[in-house]
């Protein structure tokens, strides 16, 4: 690892300052992404500012149907938490099987939610509840946040600070894990919100990062069941293709898996 | 360069320290605590997991100056004068350890998961779900699981 110069924040307004400390400071949360990262010296951040001591980014509070989690949860926090368990178990669920427990005792979903991973769990859920990401700056519609792979609509300066949702009607998140890695090979999160909107956000898939279904999505608004998706077509020039499945089998396994979650949803 | 203290296994330590050294060199290099292990270059194998603020984390996966403030408890800081823990009698007992190479991060997986989840409520499925981050290149897990079993009664 390069040098670095760590710097602790205790407040949302410390940390966008302490920013400009170096010329290439960056954020760091549960470090799950950024410290491996920075060892195989893929980063080299001038200077990290920790924002995992801000109070106001850390817990999840829920508010009838509207849920508020704070960008410095943990994935722990949320897998065990049983208020949110009580309107929303979809996250709960996806948040149990990020990694493992000591990846899920640090990392965040602040932290998730800003790298954009392509084979990252959160995105899925953020998309498929129609959430807002809330920052120091703004707040971002789902819609409008993610950008493809690893990239986002976050600038430079912009401090997550908590992901808020409506409880949906019912909703699932099924996984198909890298058997090495763990990370979505697909990951499906399906949705009716309590406007009766459905939603169908894929991760591990799709070749420009998390995407939603439409063709799935109608299909489902109109009869929730299984069957309801299994002619619908997924465009293998869209999906990802490595060493771990061709682009061909990930096609098939987007259908297979939606079904799954819609099934888990029932 | 930062100062960071922390207290590992009971006892205040304070060093200055880059700010880029990584809490397993740390507790490796500064304090000469080498039972937490270094398996991997990517976070995956867990042979370095040690307690923070009463969590098992990968002390490969933060920096020292992260953990300054923090109680932490390393391999070394489970048995008690001359008796090993129970989770360390239970591995010994039950063959679950070859090389021993993995086993710290194991045997400090396993206390985090019996805090955590309790005694009573540790199936074996529960048990190998909870050792996704933990890799061991000898003994085929069975063992480690059994090891994990009957340390959790031992625990009760
Ligand atoms: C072994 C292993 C297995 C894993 N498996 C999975 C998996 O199965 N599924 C999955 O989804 N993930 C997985 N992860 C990744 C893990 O979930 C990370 O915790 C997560 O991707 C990043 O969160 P973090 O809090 O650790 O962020 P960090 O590593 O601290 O930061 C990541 C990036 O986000 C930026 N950032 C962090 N917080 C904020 C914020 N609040 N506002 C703006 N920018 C911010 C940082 O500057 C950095 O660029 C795994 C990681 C490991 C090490
Ligand atoms: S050394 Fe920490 S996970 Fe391998
Ligand atoms: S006993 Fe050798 S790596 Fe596990």
């Amino acid at each position: 690892m390069y040098a670095t110069n760590y710097h602790r924040a205790s407040s949302v307004e410390e940390a966008v300052n302490l920013l400009k400390s170096g010329d290439d400071a960056k954020f760091v949360s549960g470090g799950q992404t950024l410290i491996p990262t920075m060892k195989q010296r893929l980063a080299a951040p001038s200077d990290l500012v920790d924002l995992r001591h801000i109070d106001a980014m850390k817990g999840i509070s829920i508010d009838g149907v509207q849920v508020t989690i704070g960008a410095a949860t943990t994935h722990a926090e949320v897998a065990s938490s049983a208020e949110l368990a009580g309107v929303c178990a979809a996250i709960c669920s996806l948040a149990a099987h990020i990694g493992d427990p000591a990846v899920r005792h640090m990392g965040t979903i602040g932290g998730s939610v800003a790298n954009n991973d392509p084979a990252a769990d959160y995105p899925a859920a953020v998309l498929g509840l129609d959430a807002q990401v809330r920052t120091s700056k703004r707040t971002i519609d789902a819609a409008d946040f993610f950008n493809g792979m690893f990239d986002t609509a976050l600038e430079e300066d912009e401090v997550i600070t908590a992901i808020t949702f409506q409880a949906p009607e019912k909703a699932a998140y099924v996984k198909y894990p890298n058997p090495a890695s763990r990370y979505a090979m697909c990951g499906v999160f399906a949705a009716r919100l309590k406007d009766g909107s459905v939603r169908v956000a894929i991760t591990g898939a799709g070749n420009d990062g998390v995407f939603r279904h439409t063709e799935m999505e109608e299909a489902l608004a109109a009869d929730w069941s299984p069957a309801a998706i299994a002619s619908c077509s997924v465009d293998e020039g869209d999906m990802l293709s490595d060493i771990h499945g061709d682009s061909a089998y990930r096609a098939n396994l987007v259908r297979v898996i939606a079904k799954r979650a819609v099934e888990a949803a029932a | 360069m930062s100062k960071v203290s922390m207290t590992v296994n009971g006892k205040t330590v304070e060093r200055e320290v880059e700010d880029r050294m990584l809490l397993v060199e740390f507790l490796r290099e500064e304090l000469n605590l080498t039972g937490t292990h270094v398996g991997c270059d990517t976070s995956q194998c867990g042979a370095c997991v040690v307690h923070v603020d009463g969590k098992a984390v990968k002390s490969c996966t933060q920096l020292a100056v992260q953990a300054s403030g923090c109680e932490v408890v390393t391999i070394e800081g489970l048995a008690t004068g001359g008796d090993l823990h129970p989770m360390q009698a239970a591995f010994k007992e039950n063959h679950g350890l070859q090389c021993g190479f993995c086993t710290p991060g194991m045997i400090m997986t396993a206390v985090d998961l019996v805090n955590r989840v309790g005694a009573g409520n540790l199936d074996e499925k529960t048990i190998r779900e909870n050792l996704e981050g933990n890799i061991c290149r000898c003994t085929g897990y069975h063992n480690i699981v059994r090891s994990i079993e009957a340390g959790a009664k031992a625990m009760a």
